[in-house]
C-alpha cells in the first residue's frame, strides 16, 4: 500500500501540488486524471523520487520515502517502482535488446548469459517478436517504443509501475492495445499500477480507482462507476470533454 | 546595468557550484560503486579518434608556422636561423601542445559529450537511468572524466610530435637548417621538467573540459534549443578557461620551478 499525505511541490512561486492525499491499493490500477499542467507527472516523479517534494509524506509499506537522502537507500526506494516514461525514454545509443536488459545488471542477480532469454520473454509479454531486439529505438513506431519501454520496466520486476501518459500520441487502436497490456500486467503478475492519463476511454477501461487532480489537490477519488455518475461540475466537464464549464471559466480568468 | 552584471555573476556562481557538486558526486560514486569500464574504453576510443586528426593537423601547421616566423626573425637579426628547434619545441611542449589539444578536444569531443548527455537530459533518458538502478554520474560522467584524463595527455604527446615534425620540415626544407642541428637544439635545451610542465597542463585541462562538458550536458533544459545552447556554452567556456588557466598554471608551475 502506498499512501500520500499532504504532499506539496512548488516550482518557484508556482504551487503545482498544494495538498495531495491519495491511497494506492496493492494489486490495483489507480488512474490519476487531470488537465495538462495539473501536476500529474510531478506527482509520480515525487513518488519515484526523481523530484524532491517540499512537504508531506509518501508512505510505502508504512515508511516515508520523502525523508530518504542516502543515495544507496534512495536507490533501494526506487527499486520498488518501475517508471514508464511518456516518450519511452529509450537509450538511443543502444539496441532494443540492450535497453530491455539495461536494468538487469544493476537491480537483479540474473547472470549475463541469461539476458537473451529475459529479453525474449519480456518482449513477448508486450507482444513483440524476438527480432525487434536487434533494432535501434529510432527504427520503432510510437506504440512499439512504449511497448519496449514497458518490457524494460518489466525486466526489473518492480512491485508498482508508474505509467506517465501511456496512451498519449497513439492512434485509438494502439491506445487500446496499451490499455490491454496494463490490464494484463495486473491480471498476470498482480502488479500495482498508477496511470497518469487524460484519456477517459482508457481510464474507464483499466482503472479500479480514479483520482481527479485539480489545482494541486485530489478533487475526487472513487471507482470508475462513481466518476461516471458524479455531479461534481469540474469532474463532469473533464469526463465529458466539454469546453464549457467551470474549468474553462477559470482558464479564461487566468 | 548592475542588475545585469549581478545576474551574470549569480548564474556563473550557480553553475560553478553545480559543477563542483557534480565532481563531489563523481568522487562519491567512484569510491562506492562499480566502475563502468566498458563505457570508459568506448569513450576513450571515441574521444581519441574524434580529436586525433584535427589535433595532428593543427599541431603540424603550428609547428611549421612557428619555425617559419622564428627562423625568419632570427635570420633578420643574426643573419642565421639559429635555435629554431629550441623555440619550436619550447613553445609547443610547454604551451601550445596542451593548449591546442585542449581547444581541439573541447571543440570536437567536448561538444559531442555535451550534446549527447544534453539530448539524454531533455528526452528523460537521464531520469530513466535513475529508474533502472544507476545514475548519470556513475554511468555517464565518471567514464567520460576518466576518458578525457587518459586521452588528453596522450593526444598532447602526439600534438608535440606533429608540431616538432612540422617545425623540422620548414627548418630543414625552407630555412636550410641542417636536420641534426634542429634536433640537437631540442635535445640540448629541453629537459624532463619541460615535458612535466606540458603534462600537468594537459591533465588539468582534461579535468576542466570533462567537468564543464558533462555538467553542461546534465544541466541541459528546454528541448533541442537547450541542447544547442548547452553545447555552444560548453565549448566557449572551455576555450576561455583553457586560455585563462594556461596563464595562471604557467605562473604557478614556474614558481615551483617546473
Amino acid at each position: 500500500m502506498i499512501e500520500i499525505k499532504h504532499l506539496k511541490k512548488s516550482f518557484g512561486s508556482h504551487h503545482v501540488l498544494r495538498d495531495v492525499n491519495l491511497k494506492i491499493e496493492d494489486g490495483k490500477i489507480t488512474s490519476i486524471l487531470g488537465g495538462s499542467g495539473s501536476g500529474k507527472s510531478t506527482l509520480i516523479k515525487c513518488m519515484m523520487r526523481l523530484l524532491d517534494s517540499d512537504g508531506g509524506e509518501i508512505l510505502v509499506n508504512g515508511k516515508d520515502i520523502t525523508k530518504v537522502t542516502n543515495p544507496f537507500r534512495l536507490a533501494a526506494v526506487r527499486r520498488h517502482f518501475g517508471y514508464l516514461f511518456q516518450e519511452g525514454a529509450l537509450f538511443d545509443s543502444m539496441t532494443v535488446g540492450e535497453n530491455v536488459a539495461f536494468g538487469l545488471s544493476y537491480l537483479t542477480d540474473i547472470p549475463k548469459e541469461k539476458y537473451p532469454a529475459v529479453i525474449k520473454e519480456k518482449l513477448a509479454m508486450v507482444g513483440l517478436k524476438e527480432e525487434v531486439a536487434k533494432l535501434n529505438p529510432s527504427e520503432l513506431s510510437g506504440g512499439m517504443r512504449k511497448r519496449v519501454s514497458l518490457a524494460r520496466v518489466l525486466a526489473i520486476s518492480p512491485k508498482c509501475i508508474l505509467y506517465d501518459e501511456p496512451t498519449t500520441g497513439l492512434d485509438p487502436i494502439m491506445s487500446d492495445i496499451i490499455s490491454d497490456l496494463i490490464l494484463e500486467m495486473k491480471k498476470k503478475i498482480g502488479i500495482t499500477s498508477v496511470v497518469i492519463t487524460h484519456d477517459m476511454h482508457s481510464a474507464f477501461k483499466i482503472s479500479d480507482y480514479i483520482a481527479f487532480l485539480y489545482e494541486g489537490e485530489i478533487m475526487l477519488y472513487g471507482t470508475p462507476e462513481e466518476f461516471r455518475k458524479t455531479d461534481n461540475p469540474y469532474v463532469r466537464q473533464f469526463v465529458d470533454g466539454s469546453s464549457h464549464g467551470p474549468i474553462q471559466m477559470k482558464l479564461m480568468r487566468e | 546595468m548592475f542588475t545585469a552584471i549581478g545576474k551574470v555573476m549569480m548564474n556563473w556562481l550557480d553553475q560553478t557550484g553545480g559543477a563542483a557538486d557534480m565532481v563531489r558526486s563523481a568522487g562519491f560514486w567512484l569510491a562506492r560503486s562499480r566502475f563502468e569500464f566498458k563505457q570508459f574504453v568506448l569513450q576513450s576510443i571515441t574521444i581519441g579518434v574524434d580529436s586525433f586528426g584535427v589535433t595532428a593537423l593543427t599541431s603540424l601547421f603550428t609547428g611549421m608556422v612557428l619555425a617559419l616566423q622564428a627562423g625568419n626573425t632570427i635570420n633578420n637579426i643574426f643573419g642565421d636561423p639559429i635555435f629554431v628547434g629550441t623555440i619550436v619545441s619550447f613553445s609547443l611542449i610547454r604551451e601550445l601542445g596542451p593548449v591546442l589539444t585542449g581547444v581541439v578536444v573541447a571543440g570536437r569531443a567536448g561538444a559531442a559529450v555535451t550534446a549527447h548527455i544534453g539530448t539524454m537530459a531533455v528526452t528523460e533518458q537521464l531520469d530513466a537511468l535513475y529508474t533502472l538502478g544507476t545514475n548519470p554520474t556513475q554511468y555517464l560522467v565518471i567514464p567520460r572524466m576518466g576518458a578525457f584524463l587518459l586521452t588528453m595527455p596522450v593526444l598532447t604527446v602526439f600534438s608535440n610530435i606533429f608540431g616538432v615534425i612540422g617545425g623540422y620540415l620548414v627548418a630543414v626544407y625552407a630555412l636550410g637548417v641542417p636536420g641534426e642541428v634542429y634536433l640537437s637544439d631540442i635535445t640540448t635545451f629541453m629537459g624532463a621538467k619541460d615535458f612535466m610542465h606540458g603534462f600537468i597542463k594537459a591533465f588539468i585541462f582534461a579535468f576542466m573540459i570533462a567537468t564543464v562538458c558533462c555538467y553542461k550536458g546534465v544541466s541541459t533544459r528546454g528541448g533541442a534549443e537547450g541542447v544547442g545552447k548547452s553545447t555552444t556554452g560548453a565549448v566557449v567556456t572551455c576555450i576561455v578557461l583553457i586560455l585563462v588557466l594556461d596563464y595562471f598554471l604557467t605562473a604557478i608551475l614556474a614558481a615551483f620551478g617546473i
